[in-house]
């Protein structure tokens, strides 16, 4: 198939119809759930300005009519605005850090005339765009240690900054990024070393020690028995499984034991009511006087509790549209933004929660299935970006309500409420279906 | 770049599908294999909310409203969902108390129901106090409105008889009746409050509301598929008749006593009267602990219903029964007669007789005129030492056994609590009291109405009814009809025919006429209405008190009891006027202006001097303050020794749990370590 060819082909064909309808499907139930959850029986009208769902909706309009603008833009204006924009990303960043509205302690907003939005979502499309960029580079080698040196750079850079903005949230988001670069040639090992890591720590203390003992000998086993034979002629990878075992064990069975022995009662709390859990008998303390004063002053796991409590309510059919009586009556703090999926686990159940993970994984998965037909690396790493970004989202986001990851504010792509949340994705979203519409040109 | 497919990209998908997967998992336990969310969030977003039905209307005969309801506000409050933020002046102002006064409230609910759980804030709030509370409501998180109706007396009269309402006690929740009453409950607590308590209280009904995280309710829940509605109490219809009631408390004033009008066609009582009466209204509302512990402590006792729980010795007006039971037995015959020259003097002593001679005890129907002592003290001994009988304690069996029937000695069943049912002896008491050795001489007196024989006025009402019906009568009660259907099941004890034992008519009705003349030329002259046959006997009741060790001989009681008119009557009637003198100067005219008050409905002109005399007669003896005030320096010694024990026993079983404790400790524990 030859250019000419592709450009003979009307606009509205060469849009990736599935892709936008996911977005917009995905983007209609988001305004439900924001709507479910503020209803009241007592409102005089549907439609009532100041709620949250009507703005979510009025939001929508700039969202789309940007899409719209971003699809009918030359494809190659976004790589070659890509640094430049990240330059001024950076800049604003900094920027945030002094002028920035303080919000819950954070810094991460930015007013400019009765306006707020936070810079640091924006930031992703532009890191996004570098990151493909430089990646694409024809000078670029990502097997040299310099080149993935600047790459981890480009991806980590506004995350520090975030961090300095005290949003450590957010700034998580930029770790999906090392999905891109392990697409892109990182090594094997970044990736099982961090899923590894991030498994061991949550496994230590969602499950108790002698089960998780089991299971990781289980897998260590496992392991040996698949690799066996690379085990028979390698003396360093036997030494390296038992290494990695024993390693894992430790960490299990003893440091972090030893660890939350040493620390404070309300330390230990704390990290276990991030996750919704109970503080196990054994690590529990007699609170001091004082720290009782500070236990009683936060409820961490409040929030949790009440989301967990929602969800699980919902069974397996939900309570139906507008009877979510956790989510309907306030129960769950932030649950038109943060907590959003609570009103579908409550109101549809595990019905409507397996749906929606569907309909993410499917979206998702498209954008992977877009990016790996993409003829310049540009246009496949910036999917790969868009794809990365939802999935950390996404993931990270439900798994904090269900009681799988410690709460950090992260929201749940088109479905949470905020309006700089809704036009960050969107433009994700959209510049990837430009992009998509012209796969078979060379972009640099 | 190479358009083939790198092997990466499948393991991004896998992490993509396998983190879903893991989240699937979770979801999985969470709401399909754990319950226990469910009920979590039913906890907390659900709000059982009580509904109370009205409880049922009281009216008397006329249809005039005795008891009804007044809708009133409790104010609730959940220690913990009281925000630390909230206006406490604010708070304060709204419901005119000070901080100290919310802090001690705060503290007592917190301390009586927990800091979860909703207690009583303040009872039955101000009508201006719910409207300033209601205006700020949303701003008073943990604090609820909750809508109560209380009783309300548009007259305050019959406070006795209808009782009260107040929160149920601990002690009742253990009893069966009441056992499915939730503390906070309000109950009935004397009168007929307390035995229709069923009946008027109705059911009450749940609404499950939604609430939200701040407690306020917001919406019905599954709107109101599980909710029960409260069904309303059924009305009392009363035989009560409001005017008489109000006209004979009016009467009663300023006189320790109490009045009681049956009407014996059915045994519906049209008044009971304890003098002296309260005002009903004092024992609602916020103040009832207060007004009732003022009504208490009154040496008067307005609290006790003399009517039904005061015995005394019929005096007199036990003379018909005596006349009726000689009839019956065959001791005498109505010509019988008796030369009483002022005493009796055939056991050995003088029975003073207040005639002497003239043949006022020529035959019975003189003797019960002129209410002769000695006659009856005769009738009396005749009867039980009748040869059929074989001797006086065979003889006095046969006496008690009449006397039951006529119910005295037991509780003749009106339908409110705490009914008393008098002294009345059988052979076995007089062994027990003298040992085996006593003749008919020994207790001669209760012939006449004196010694070992007492009765409430309502058993004295009763008898009354008993000889008007000449031989049977209706348990007296007060309700004629359950929301207007006479017949209902409840009612059905009140509506069966007492029969007493095989007596003649011709019997009461000699006794009949002789009580007529006694109004007519016999001891009440006073009681006599132009146009009304009244049948009527007086009793002048002597009592003895223990005062300041010395027994003393107090002023008599003045006894009426009466029917009228004498065929076919249509109501029977006691009046007790303690420590007031002759039957004839109280208790009489008292009685005589009842019945006139209820067959005329007015009273004729020439009586006003009299009623006038009754309105404004003051008799209650000082001896009632002496007499109380030594009764409550006894009752708080008993007090006092029964809180010494009970605290001796606690301390005794204190110490047992204690030393269990420790050997518990000492066994499990330090063996641990």
């Amino acid at each position: 198939m030859t250019s000419s060819s592709v450009n003979r082909k009307t606009f509205a064909n060469r849009i990736d119809w599935f892709t936008l309808f996911l977005y917009l499907l995905l983007v209609g139930i988001g305004l439900l759930a924001v709507f479910s959850v503020e209803y009241k029986s007592t409102d005089p009208s549907f439609f009532m300005p100041g709620k949250s769902f009507v703005k979510q909706a009025i939001w929508l309009g700039p969202s789309l009519f940007v899409g719209i603008i971003i699809l009918m833009t030359d494809s190659k204006f976004f790589s070659s605005i890509a640094f430049l924009s990240y330059t001024i990303a950076i800049f604003l960043l900094v920027i945030t850090i002094f002028a920035g509205k303080d919000v819950k302690g954070s810094h991460s907003w930015l007013g400019i005339g009765g306006f707020a939005f936070q810079p640091g979502e924006v930031a992703k499309i532009f890191t996004s765009l570098a990151l493909a960029r430089f990646l694409s580079m024809p000078e670029t080698n990502f097997k040299t240690l310099k080149d993935r040196m600047i790459g981890v750079g480009i991806a980590m850079l506004p995350a520090l900054i975030i961090i300095l903005q005290n949003e450590t949230g957010l700034a998580l988001v930029y770790f999906s990024f090392f999905l891109v670069m392990y697409r892109e040639g990182l090594p094997n090992a970044v990736l099982i070393v961090g899923f590894s890591l991030v498994g061991l720590t949550l496994g230590t203390l969602l499950i108790s020690g002698k089960i998780l003992f089991i299971i990781i000998t289980v897998l260590a086993v496992l392991i040996g028995v698949l690799i066996r034979k690379t085990l028979k002629r390698d003396a360093v990878a036997r030494i390296l499984i038992l290494a990695i075992w024993g390693a894992c064990i430790l960490f299990s069975q003893v440091i972090v034991p030893f660890a939350f022995k040493k620390m404070h009662g309300y330390q230990v709390e704390r990290i276990y009511n991030m996750l919704g859990q109970e503080v196990p008998d054994e690590f529990r303390k007699e609170p001091t006087p004082g720290e009782m004063e500070k236990a009683k002053k936060k409820d961490t796991d409040y929030n949790v509790r009440q989301s967990k409590i929602a969800i699980g309510s919902g069974g397996l059919w939900g309570k139906g549209l507008l009877n979510g009586t956790s989510t309907k009556n306030d129960f769950v703090p932030e649950q038109h933004t943060d907590f959003i999926f609570c009103s579908i686990g409550e109101q549809f159940g595990f019905a409507g929660s397996f749906v929606l993970i569907g309909l993410y994984i499917t979206l998702m998965l498209r954008l992977v299935h877009l990016a790996e037909r993409q003829r310049s690396a540009f246009s496949r790493i910036y999917g790969y970006c868009v794809a990365s970004i939802l999935f950390f989202h996404f993931a990270i986001n439900i798994s904090m309500t269900i009681g799988l990851a410690p709460v950090i504010g992260i929201t749940l792509p088109f479905l949470s409420y905020g309006g700089s949340s809704l036009l960050s994705f969107s433009i994700l979203v959209f510049i990837m279906l430009r992009l998509d519409m012209d796969r078979q040109v060379m972009i640099r | 770049m190479s358009l083939a497919a790198n092997p990466r990209q499948y393991v991004v998908r896998f992490i993509f599908i396998g983190i879903a997967l893991v989240m699937l998992v979770r979801l999985l336990f969470l709401q399909l294999f754990e319950d226990k969310y469910k009920v979590m969030a039913n906890d907390i977003a659900i709000f059982r909310k009580v509904m109370y039905p009205p409880r049922g209307v009281i009216y008397d005969r006329k249809g005039k409203v005795l008891c009804f309801n007044e809708k009133v506000y409790d104010l609730m409050v959940t220690p913990n969902e009281v925000s630390k933020t909230i206006d406490t002046m604010q708070f304060c102002n709204a419901l005119g108390i000070d901080t100290a006064t919310y802090n001690k409230l705060l503290q007592k609910a917190r301390f009586f129901n927990g800091p979860m759980r909703q207690g009583v804030f303040i009872q039955q709030l101000s009508p201006s106090q719910t409207a300033r509370f209601q205006e700020n409501a949303y701003q008073f998180n943990g604090f609820q409105l909750l809508e109560r109706s209380i009783r309300s007396y548009p007259k305050p009269v019959a406070g006795v008889v209808l009782g009260f309402i107040g929160e149920v006690s601990p002690g009742m929740l253990k009893t069966e009746r009441f056992s499915s009453y939730l503390q906070g409950d309000y109950v009935g607590k004397d009168g007929l409050e307390l035995s229709y308590e069923e009946v008027l209280r109705g059911q009450r009904g749940v609404n499950y509301l939604e609430k939200d995280n701040f407690n306020r309710p917001r919406d019905s829940y599954k709107k109101g598929a599980l909710d029960t509605p409260a069904i309303s109490g059924r009305s009392l219809q009363l035989y009560l008749d409001q005017a008489l009631q109000e006209y004979g408390e009016k009467l009663m004033q300023n006189k320790l006593g109490s009045i009681v009008a049956i009407d014996p066609r059915t045994g519906g009582i049209l008044a009971m009267v304890s003098s002296p009466s309260y005002d009903p209204n004092l024992l609602r509302g916020s103040d009832r602990a207060k007004n009732f512990s003022d009504l208490y402590s009154l040496a008067t006792k307005p609290l006790f219903n003399r009517a039904i729980k005061a015995f005394y010795n019929p005096g007199s007006t036990q003379k018909p029964m005596t006349a009726l039971i000689g009839l019956d037995v065959g001791a005498i015959t109505p010509s019988f007669g008796y030369p009483c020259a002022g005493g009796y003097y055939a056991c050995g002593r003088r029975i003073a007789c207040t005639h002497s001679g003239g043949g006022h005890a020529a035959n019975l129907r003189l003797a019960l005129a002129n209410s002769c002592n000695s006659y009856f003290c005769d009738v009396y001994r005749r009867s039980v030492d009748l040869g059929k009988f074989g001797g006086v304690k065979k003889g006095l069996e046969d006496w008690y056994e009449h006397m039951f029937s006529f119910g005295m000695g037991h509780p003749i069943g009106v339908d409110i609590p705490y009914e008393i049912g008098g002294t009345l002896f059988d052979s076995n008491a007089y062994n027990k009291m003298y040992r085996g050795v006593w003749n008919s001489c020994t207790n001669v007196f209760i012939g006449m109405g004196q010694g070992e024989l007492a009765e409430t006025p309502l058993q004295m009402a009763n008898a009354m009814c008993i000889i008007a019906n000449h031989g049977y009568y209706y348990k007296p009660h007060f309700v004629r009809a359950i929301n207007n259907n006479p017949k209902d099941t409840v009612l059905a004890p009140y509506l069966e025919k007492e029969v007493v034992t095989h007596i003649p008519d011709t019997n009461y009705a000699i006794v009949a006429l002789g009580m007529q003349d006694v109004v007519e030329r016999g001891t009440a002259k006073v009681a006599q209405i132009p146009g009304i046959d009244i049948c009527a006997k007086t009793g002048t009741v002597e009592n003895k008190a223990n005062i300041n060790g010395v027994a003393t001989k107090l002023q008599n009681h003045s006894m009426f009891v009466a029917f009228a008119p004498r065929t076919n009557p249509k109501i029977a009637i006691a009046v007790a006027v303690e420590n007031a003198g002759y039957g004839a100067t109280w208790a009489g005219p008292i009685a005589s202006l009842m019945i006139e008050k209820y067959l005329n409905d007015t009273i004729a002109t020439n009586r006003k001097a009299l009623e006038d005399r009754m309105f404004k007669g003051n008799v209650i003896s000082k001896y009632v303050y002496i007499l109380d005030s030594a009764q409550r320096a006894k009752d708080r010694l008993r007090e006092m020794r029964k809180m010494e024990a009970q605290q001796m026993a606690d301390s005794i079983e204190q110490a047992r749990r204690w030393r269990q404790v420790q050997f518990v400790v000492d066994k499990y524990y330090y063996r641990k370590k």
